[in-house]
């Protein structure tokens, strides 16, 4: 066994290629999908938005994953020592990722305790008629905007309890803990929305909601907004740029067809986007339906439709229970596996830096995490803060790393070429000039379009009308703070056994393999 | 629904899922590395 090789099997594997595929899908569907995807298309042309969509999926997010992957499977490192192998001077880029994915984790578990205990109140409907009073005041005990450290038990203990297993899982390594939560989860996850689907299709008033959803606006092709929309709901729902691609594809064995692996995680993320749409609106048409109102009168996103409208729904429809308890359930298998791909970004970070084990650096990262989302997001502030770092840290975050990082891999390392010799080695399907031009081009000229509009509106209107001071420390504040904290880790030098050039470029069978 | 919603609906079903039924049959049949089972981290 090479020195390579035996640091590969110390850092863990997936057992298969289906096993990372399953991984890859289950980062990217996410909560994004279920809540996210119905409303924007809705909003932005209705049936006509499949159009910038498909072009958006094809020419900048299947071709950012692919990047990733390039980026992961020939570093064979995290996203910071995968940077460092194609450039020293990008390492920051991948710890920038590091820390946004820190971020993104301690808030996203609150989203998931809260999916936890909705599951259960689903069962006896515990929040009456009036759901959006029983989320912000029986529920959550949220007060005025600001900072407070008045815990909620009601939150803080599922949120202890999702921690609780996140460290479980992690512990347990790359193919025992997250390939196997991966393998369990997503097909209960396509059950159990499939399940939902099905009964909100037979819901009277389905077919308006549908009706909404589908109904081609063809004048909406004609604003950049909308092809803005499309590009900004591919690159979200994607989980790709931020380091967690990177960290997986690492885990693969180098003769994987990492081309044709990307194109079933790029479609299967969108499939499972165009059946939650269907799931989604049927619902709301059965809600319009009930109350005599128009699909645009109770059609939403984010929070307000999961946790407002849908219980709405639950209340009304036939067997609300059953309608709640898949939802809830589908929202915390689909967060689960998310949360579990953003927290090893961190994780294997820590680890490759450090030379721990894997058990010492799950610890390392998971309590921490743990203690800062139980401070920030287990309290009467916590949603208040959770919304505004989840839209800085997605656009100022996010969105300008991954901006940063095609433009320093294009045009500072000018390793486009080698990377899409690496895909070409071993991929079904051969990356050529075309993906030079829309990894080095088209793609961050496209999210750069995406960026600015966003930050006009957050420099023209304070969001959603939060104090200054909240929105400077946890907007701005985070979102610079990441980049600062990356800098600092740049600087922590690497240990001596960790080698920053490439490893091989020969995809000759691993010494760790089993003859299949 | 409207005969433009159900075909819009239509065509998303078929691009969309089409289009993932398309990548996992090139993922099976046209991929050069056989699928493959390895030990690591078992």
């Amino acid at each position: 066994m090479t020195d390579a090789t035996a640091a590969e099997s110390h850092r863990g594997a997936f057992s298969s290629r289906k096993v990372f595929i399953l991984a890859a899908v289950g980062s990217a569907v996410g909560l994004g999908n279920i809540w996210r995807f119905p409303y924007v298309a809705y909003e932005n042309g209705g049936g006509a938005f499949v159009l910038p969509y498909l072009v958006a999926l094809l020419t900048a997010g299947i071709p950012f994953l692919l990047l990733d992957y390039a980026l992961g499977h020939r570093g064979r490192g995290s996203a910071p020592l995968s940077f460092a192998r194609t450039d020293r001077r990008t390492e920051w880029i991948g710890w920038w990722q590091v820390g946004i994915c820190f971020v993104i984790a301690v808030y996203y578990a609150a989203v998931i305790a809260w999916a936890v205990r909705y599951t259960g109140f689903s069962l006896g409907k515990v929040w009456g008629d009036a759901p959006e009073e029983f989320l912000f005041g029986s529920f959550l005990q949220a007060g005025d905007p600001g900072v407070s450290l008045d815990l909620v038990p009601g939150v803080l203990v599922p949120l202890a309890l999702v921690w609780a297993a996140v460290l479980a899982v992690m512990v347990l390594g790359v193919q025992k803990g997250i390939g196997a939560t991966a393998v369990v989860f997503i097909p209960v996850l396509v059950l159990a929305f499939g399940a939902l689907v099905v009964r909100a299709l037979f819901l009277p008033g389905a077919g308006a909601g549908l009706d909404a959803l589908f109904s081609p606006d063809w004048a909406a092709l004609g604003h950049a907004s909308v092809w803005a929309a499309a590009f900004g709901q591919i690159f979200f729902s994607l989980s790709v740029g931020f380091g967690i691609m990177i960290t997986y594809s690492s885990y693969v064995s180098r003769r994987t067809d990492m081309t044709g692996s990307g194109l079933v995680v790029g479609f299967a993320n969108s499939g499972f986007e165009l059946l939650a749409g269907i799931g989604v609106f049927a619902a709301l048409g059965f809600m319009a339906q009930a109350n005599g109102v128009p699909v645009d009168e109770v059609a939403s996103d984010g929070l307000g439709l999961a946790f407002v409208a849908f219980p709405a729904i639950i209340n009304e429809a036939p067997a609300g229970g059953l309608i709640g308890v898949l939802f809830f359930g589908s929202l915390v298998f689909a967060g689960v596996t998310s949360l579990v791909s953003v927290i090893e970004v961190v994780i294997s970070a820590v680890r490759d830096k450090l030379e721990l084990s894997r058990t010492a650096a799950t610890v390392a990262v998971v309590l921490p995490s743990a203690l800062v989302s139980l401070v920030f997001f287990g309290t009467t502030s916590g949603v208040y803060v959770l919304d505004i770092v989840d839209h800085f840290v997605n656009r100022y975050g996010i969105l300008l790393v991954a901006v940063v990082s095609m433009l320093a891999v294009a045009w500072l390392a000018r390793a486009l070429r080698p990377l899409s010799d690496h895909l070409n080695l071993t991929g079904s399907v051969r990356v050529g000039r075309w993906w030079l031009v829309l990894v080095g081009a088209l793609t961050p000229a496209a999210l750069t379009v995406v960026l600015v509009r966003e930050l006009a509106t957050d420099l023209g209107t304070p969001y959603e009308g939060y104090p200054g001071w909240m929105l400077g420390t946890f907007g701005w504040g985070v979102a610079a703070a990441v980049v600062l904290a990356a800098v600092l880790a740049t600087l922590v030098r690497w240990r001596p056994r960790t080698s920053l050039t490439p490893p091989g470029e020969d995809p000759a069978p691993d010494p760790t393999e089993v003859a299949s | 629904m409207s005969a433009g919603a159900v075909v819009m609906m239509v065509l998303a079903m078929l691009v969309l899922w089409g289009g993932l039924a398309a990548a996992v049959w090139n993922l099976t049949h046209r991929s050069k590395a056989p699928e493959e089972h390895y030990r690591r981290d078992l």
